[in-house]
């Protein structure tokens, strides 16, 4: 993983140190990079359950010299970036306040500047006042709303749509002041009242602006218009997303990370089992799966069973049985401890027999069993993680395999997204290949039957012996 | 390979391999067996009856009684019926146009103990062609 939030403070996991360098810091928990980590791992497997495999030196978590060619080129490239992003940022918020400003610029300037010369303004003026300040307060508010959110990824290029708006507003606002400096400062203008509308149609136009841009950034992309084919390159799993009319790199981020799960344990496996079938027929493929799945069910038959029994060791104590028995009380925790040994071997077992006990370390575990205890929920509850598989959301944060992917396309990644588009997205373990479709204009027409219409008769074919 | 369905004829219908389609005249003697008349063969078709599941027809709108099974041994089959022939006349009575019912009726009279029935055949090439790619 790079971690492209460097400004912020390093993760402390649980019983892991973190590294720091002097100027980056790296994440820990990585498994390419930290060597600690794999050596707290190691020492969890001696104590939980039985291990049968050995790690050698030259296992996955060892980092070769290209890896750290690569590491360090990544660091200096995203130092760039980051300071492109906070460029943008800050011309946008500099600029949004400048905007803020100039309808109050506008109306207070002229009782500063030549407040005797100015016809009194009585309750109009005041009514404006109130009017321009609500709106000032609304467009406040509604630039928040839709500005300032966590953005959830870098994107390589600028929002078109973003930089668009920007300048119109730029343009706008510039219109406004030249106007104002040339008809009203120069010629010290005594209509006080037209001042201040004037000002009000400044905040009304740039409520017209938000409105733009509402529509723009948001509405136009809500309605489905592609379809896009998520294809895994280490199994050919696939999923479908629908999506608005968006840029590539959107896309990227809104389709969810779903098909990153489990995908370099399956590569891996994938290796192993083509090395083993190089020499062995069909019919020994077919065997050897029929047998591993059966080999699966039973251990799945056998962990629901050991975790059902185990659940029904642990009751929830009442208010007013708290009391009674302070001895034996224990928080969710310690009762995730107390009964975890009676099913951490079949646990274990079937995390191995398919392959993920790397995604899942015996800390995650008690936690997610705490967890169900807390919420009364079923031992089925509590399996149903390991039993499926999901996204990868659901995986502790130090097992994501990458944040950071490349978009690989023969096509500009600022075009739109259009039909039959093909990019790859790559990350360090695996590429997903995304094939994009537009979704079939459809025309529909109607038809009327009458009810009565619908009229049957019988047609035979019958045999007689004579 | 010789089609199965040539079986042994004594008498009546004259059928001579290598024809193509012609009306034959087939003659059959009513077999007495208790107290009914049967002449071995079954019927199919009709105007009632709906023509495209019919197999033995050339053309699928046609409502004509078709031979659809004889019986082995049997007074048809001793007369020279075979199956999939169109039945056009039972004792001069067309039976292109009739119902399934009627044509029953027509060929079980009792009265009757001799039936002529005037039918057509599929030429003996469209024959030996269906017969080959069944």
């Amino acid at each position: 993983e790079r971690n492209r939030e460097r400004h912020k403070s390093p993760r402390n996991k649980d019983g892991r140190g973190s590294e720091k360098s002097v100027t980056i810091q790296a994440p820990t928990g990585e498994p390419l990079l930290a060597n600690d980590s794999a050596r707290t791992e190691e020492a969890q497997d001696d104590n939980w359950g039985e291990t049968t495999t050995a790690i050698t030196g030259t296992s996955e978590h060892s980092i070769s010299q290209e890896d750290i060619a690569r590491i360090s080129k990544d660091m200096e490239d995203s130092v760039g970036l980051d300071c492109r992003r906070y460029l943008g940022l800050t011309v946008a918020a500099v600029l949004g306040l400048l905007v803020f400003l100039t309808p109050i610029a506008f109306i207070l300037l002229p009782p500063i500047l030549w407040r005797d010369e100015l016809e009194p303004c009585g309750t109009i003026c005041e009514g404006l006042f109130i009017s321009v300040a609500f709106k000032l307060l609304i467009l406040l508010i509604g630039t928040w709303a839709l500005f300032f959110r966590k953005q959830r990824a870098d994107m390589p290029r600028v929002f078109v749509f973003r930089a668009l708006l920007l300048v119109l507003i730029f343009l706008f606002v510039v219109s406004y002041w030249l106007f104002y400096g040339v008809r009203i400062l120069d010629s010290r203008d005594r209509n006080y009242q037209g001042i201040v509308q004037y000002a009000v149609s400044l905040v009304d136009a740039l409520l017209f602006i938000h409105y733009l841009a509402v529509v723009l950034l948001e509405l136009r992309q809500l309605q489905p218009m592609f379809t896009l084919q998520v294809v895994r390159s280490a199994d050919g799993e696939s999923r479908f997303y629908s999506l608005g009319h968006l840029s590539c790199p959107s896309s990227t981020v809104l389709s969810p990370k779903g098909p990153s799960n489990n995908a370099t344990g399956q590569s891996r496996a994938m290796i192993a089992a083509a090395a083993r079938r190089r020499d062995s027929s069909h019919n020994e493929l077919y065997y050897e799966e029929a047998e591993h799945e059966r080999r699966v069910k039973k251990r799945r038959a056998r962990l629901v069973v050991a975790v059902e029994e185990a659940f029904i060791h642990i009751q929830r104590l009442q208010a007013e049985e708290q009391q009674k028995a302070p001895g034996e009380v224990m928080d969710p925790r310690e009762a995730a401890q107390a009964i975890f040994p009676s099913m951490a071997r079949a646990l274990q077992k079937y995390l191995r027999t398919t392959r993920q006990q790397n995604s899942h370390s015996m800390e995650s575990i008690l936690q997610h069993l705490a967890f169900c205890i807390t919420h009364s929920m079923t031992p089925k509850a509590f399996l149903e993680r390991y039993l499926s598989a999901g996204p990868t959301l659901q995986y502790d944060r130090e097992r994501w395999l990458s944040t950071q992917w490349r978009l690989v396309s023969d096509e500009a990644v600022t075009n739109g997204l259009r039909d039959g588009l093909v990019f790859v997205l790559k990350c360090l373990d695996f590429s997903l290949v995304v094939n994009v479709k537009k979704i079939p204009f459809i025309m529909l027409s109607e038809e009327f039957i009458d009810p009565k219409s619908h009229k049957f008769v019988l047609r035979l074919q019958s045999e007689t012996s004579v | 390979m010789l089609l199965p369905l040539w079986g042994p004829h004594l008498g009546g219908g004259c059928v001579q391999p290598g024809q193509v389609a012609s009306p034959q005249r087939v003659e059959i003697h009513k077999l007495r067996q208790g107290e009914n008349l049967i002449l071995g063969f079954s019927i199919g078709g009709g105007i009632d009856q709906d023509p495209s599941q019919n197999p033995f027809s050339e053309d699928k709108t046609d409502k004509g009684i078709y031979v659809t099974r004889v019986s082995e041994g049997g007074p048809a089959e001793i007369a020279g019926l075979q199956i999939g022939d169109k039945i056009m006349q039972v004792n001069g009575w067309d039976m292109t146009m009739v119902t399934h019912d009627q044509a029953r009726k027509r060929l079980t009279k009792r009265s009757e103990e001799v039936v002529r029935l005037l039918v057509t055949r599929q030429s003996l090439q469209k024959a030996v062609q269906q017969s080959m790619l069944s």
